[in-house]
């Protein structure tokens, strides 16, 4: 059986409460924004009040009480707005954006079993109430107190209202043990009905409130023709002795009062009446308005049961043959799976981006699936099972075994394999949306602050990745999303002067591109000014005074570690966090960070980042006695060049000509310092492969070993950042097996002469901490 | 044979709570996250009661009403409005559409087992 109330049973859903509300929070965070662009469509304002009524319905079952209060002041603004009572303005918004943060904020201390300080979010109520208190207040006030007042108006004539004021003080009359006696006058009209309640459940709810005799009038029972099968025609008189007082009868008939006439006497002992209440009109008792219904039904002896049972009947045979006698298949387990959640190992990082304070005692920790996906998973082990157990019997046939049909078996296995884990990270997959949601906010705010006017386009916000992936994006973006308002674009009168228009552009966009998604961030305002970071950047010793660098260069030193322009640093992108984390993170993700800056048209942010952390499809290749992996995706082809095509370069390395083009080739051998590999791309292999920014390089290789999914091992984590190599990966055999960074290999210098491979490969690994600020994030282009 | 009843409600916290609560006393519970999946959910199925939210996206908890109670098969089927104590206008729209009765959120176990009790036999 359930608990008792104060045990809290409710106690479990609190994990779902909260995270319902960080997606309540997010979709209101949008539709904010929405309002904002001044799209004031009522689904907009409706959508924002059904996230905060959910709220409060929520924070209500748990006991939050501040969120209540707040919500409720929030949620009664809000119904102001979408009933068109108050007019959405720029004061409004920022008073609706304020409330939000109080409420995110409120969500957060609940989350952490905090309590906020006790004038907390008085700003934002403050400024509710100078809303509420507007003209549009008073009209709601009224019509509220109208309805709170007589919610029966209409349904009770005049004589029968009045009776039923003075419930509250009436005597009952107290025979010696403690029983009244009532007696009850029901009589239901047709309304009761067609709301769907039963006189029948009435009558036995009276029942079990003590002895009840009963009398049923059926004197207005028409003939069998004249019968109208949904009309009400009997009525009924319970005498009731119950120890219970009027407001337990009054509850029975709670839902029914307003479709019945009801009167309710007390008697003494000889039957005199001793106060006389009459319906319908509103039967709250006072501590119990939590629920009520809208007929009422009394209470019978089981002689009457029957009868009414059989008034019934009509209308309940009728429902009945309407209902096609279907299978009941599974009816449950449909419409709760589309919630299906699926648990997610816990990231330590995970969540580190959602709105309100950072810790939390009760985080989310699942992911909401499309149940399609569920079932395909489920078909699929069903299949593996099947492969497998067909498998096993082969083999169990010993000698006689086919070994065509063992390795068709296997070949079917690792399809169903692959498919399988193709799905299961499909699951993990979810739309950059949730934090591209976010940004307009923080454009929004900063460029108030700032007092510059910006618009901000999203593109491609259906652009799918891995969840850990988009929970590592939302401090990054944020980050540059901030610095290009402060740095990037001008201010209303400076763009004026450029000649541009007043209100600057920032252009967030997202795409899949060979096997990765890129991230861009464009604005259209001042450039970067390769002047004073160049100067910076000799002051502070990122780079050497007599460094020869090209513009891309020079832009890309934002990212150096130890570089910020002080002098620049406001308390919006500054925030002590410079550039260079915002690379670092990137990084830790297996992604890039590029800017390309166009002077007095804008700057281009581009990161791109793996769709997944887990797997990739790689082409395995050998290279002397070493075995390396190249990400499939960014493979275009493998050829051998005739000698003709092929112009060695001096100092190592090569170009080969190809359908008219040349192609630069680094030997992998070469680069990272192996003996015996091949230098001849006429006598190895080359792979053509393709960078992020579009271009193709060749690696030099000896052969291709063939093609298989990785698991991705991160080699920051276990190791450090290797230049060329992306991360590490384990093959069948057990041996270690590194993933070629293409992008970073592209950019590598190949190396003069020949070294020992020791050596080579320490001062690699060595020296990359040094100049990654330098190099690594130069753009491809 | 337990009773069936469909909880129709957009916040997965109220759907899972009221469903707990009611399977918990051996009711037999269809969730449904709005009123046009409360619809299709009852396509070829029947139940003994009906608890609905009133603020859902693309249909809301008095269409509902509405709509089943111009169903012949649900004319007779209890509709218990789940709403919160602010909405007294809610419960009026509600009645006027045809539902039996109403439910105040938050709620306490006992008192959702206690109502829902009234309606279902």
């Amino acid at each position: 059986m359930l608990p008792a109330a104060h045990d809290d049973p409710f106690a479990q859903f609190k994990v779902t409460f909260f995270e319902e509300c960080a997606e309540l929070l997010a979709d209101m965070e949008q539709h904010l924004g929405e309002l904002e662009s001044g799209n004031y469509e009522s689904e907009t304002l409706h959508a924002i009040f059904r996230a905060v009524h959910s709220i409060k319905a929520g924070a209500g079952a748990f006991s939050f009480a501040r969120l209540v209060e707040f919500s409720h002041k929030f949620e009664f603004l809000l119904d102001e707005l979408r009933e068109g009572k108050l007019v959405v303005e720029d004061d409004l918004v920022e008073t609706l954006f304020r409330s939000f943060d109080v409420l995110s904020d409120l969500v957060g201390f609940a989350q952490n079993a905090e309590e906020p300080e006790g004038s907390y979010g008085q700003d934002a109520l403050d400024q509710i109430e100078q809303f509420l208190s507007g003209e549009g207040v008073d009209a709601k006030a009224d019509a509220s107190a109208e309805a709170a007042g007589d919610p029966a108006a209409g349904a009770a004539s005049p004589e029968e209202a009045e009776a039923t004021q003075d419930e509250a003080g009436v005597p009952a009359a107290t025979v010696k043990d403690g029983t009244s006696h009532f007696r009850i006058e029901f009589t239901p009209r047709e309304a009761m009905y067609r709301h769907a309640n039963e006189p029948l459940l009435i009558i036995r709810e009276l029942r079990d409130l003590g002895r009840t005799e009963t009398t049923i009038d059926t004197s207005r029972l028409p003939s069998l023709q004249a019968m109208e099968p949904e009309d009400a025609y009997f009525s009924w008189v319970f005498d009731l002795w119950t120890t219970h007082g009027r407001d337990d009868i009054d509850e029975v008939f709670e839902f029914v009062i307003d479709d019945c006439d009801l009167t309710i006497v007390t008697l003494d002992d000889s039957n005199t009446v001793v106060s006389v209440d009459v319906s319908p009109g509103r039967s709250d008792t006072e501590d119990d308005d939590d629920f009520g219904f809208f007929v009422d039904v009394s209470e019978v002896g089981s002689g009457v049961v029957s009868a009414i049972a059989q008034s019934i009947a009509p209308v309940k045979k009728a429902a009945e043959k309407m209902v096609p006698d279907t299978a009941r298949a599974s009816t449950e387990a449909q419409p709760t799976a589309t919630e299906a959640a699926v648990k997610k190992p816990a990231s330590p990082k995970a969540g580190a981006g959602a709105a309100g304070p950072a810790t939390t005692n009760v985080k989310a920790a699942s992911i909401r699936v499309d149940v399609d996906r569920v079932d395909r998973l489920v078909n699929m082990v069903g299949e593996l099972v099947i492969t497998q157990a067909m498998l096993a019997q082969e083999v169990e046939l010993g000698e006689e075994m086919s070994a065509d049909r063992v390795g068709s078996g296997m070949d079917e296995l690792s399809m169903h394999i692959r498919e399988l884990q193709e799905n299961v990270m499909s699951i993990r997959m979810q739309p950059v949306k949730s934090v591209f949601s976010r940004m307009p906010r923080i454009v929004r705010d900063v460029s108030k602050k700032l007092d510059k006017k910006v618009r901000l386009v999203t593109i491609g916000e259906d652009t799918e990745v891995d969840k850990t992936v988009i929970e590592e994006l939302a401090d990054p973006l944020t980050h540059m999303i901030r610095n290009s308002l402060d740095h990037g674009l001008e201010t209303p009168a400076e763009r004026r002067e450029a000649g541009k228009a007043e209100e600057g552009t920032i252009r967030l966009s997202a795409e899949h591109r060979g096997g990765r998604i890129i991230i861009e961030i464009i604005d259209d305002g001042r450039g970067i000014n390769r002047e004073k970071v160049h100067e910076l950047a000799i002051e502070k010793g990122v780079i050497q005074p007599d460094a020869q660098l090209s513009d891309n260069e020079i832009d890309n030193l934002i990212f150096a570690p130890g570089f910020s322009t002080a002098e620049e640093v406001t308390d919006l992108s500054g925030r002590g966090v410079g550039m260079d984390v915002v690379r670092r993170n990137i990084q830790s993700l297996g992604g890039r960070v590029s800017v390309e800056s166009f002077p007095g048209k804008g700057t281009r942010f581009k990161l791109t980042l793996p769709l997944t952390l887990a797997v990739l499809d790689g082409m395995i290749v050998g290279v002397a006695d070493q075995k390396y992996v190249v990400p499939i995706n960014s493979i275009i082809e493998t050829v051998r060049p005739p000698k003709k095509d092929v112009e060695m370069l001096v100092g190592g390395g090569s170009v080969i000509r190809i359908r008219g083009d040349y192609i630069k080739v680094l030997p992998i051998s070469m680069v990272f310092g192996l003996e015996g590999g091949e230098q001849d791309p006429s006598k190895g292999l080359v792979v053509l492969a393709e960078t992020e920014g579009g271009r193709t390089v060749g690696l030099l290789v000896d052969a291709l070993a063939g093609q298989q999914q990785v698991v991705i091992k991160s080699l920051e984590t276990n190791f450090k950042a290797v230049e060329g190599i992306a991360s590490a990966t384990i093959l069948g055999d057990g041996s270690v097996c590194f993933i070629l960074d293409i992008d970073g290999l592209s950019k590598m210098k190949v190396p003069e002469g020949r070294r020992g491979s020791q050596s080579k490969t320490r001062s690699a690994a060595e020296s990359n901490d040094n100049d990654q600020g330098k190099t690594a994030g130069v753009a491809a282009e | 044979m337990g009773k069936r009843i469909l909880a129709v409600d957009d916040s997965k916290t109220m759907r899972d709570m009221v469903s707990f609560t009611l399977k918990g006393a051996g009711y037999e519970v269809m969730v449904a996250d709005d009123g046009v999946n409360a619809l299709s959910a009852l396509k070829g199925e029947e139940v003994d009661l009906i608890i609905t939210d009133i603020n859902m996206p693309n249909m809301n908890g008095i269409e509902l009403v509405q709509n089943l109670r111009g169903d012949p098969r649900f004319r007779a089927t209890p509709i218990l409005i789940l709403t919160t104590e602010s909405d007294d206008g809610i419960k009026q729209q509600g009645r006027a559409a045809g539902a039996t009765g109403w439910i105040v959120k938050p709620f306490v176990p006992e008192k959702l087992l206690k109502v829902v009790g009234k309606v279902c036999a």
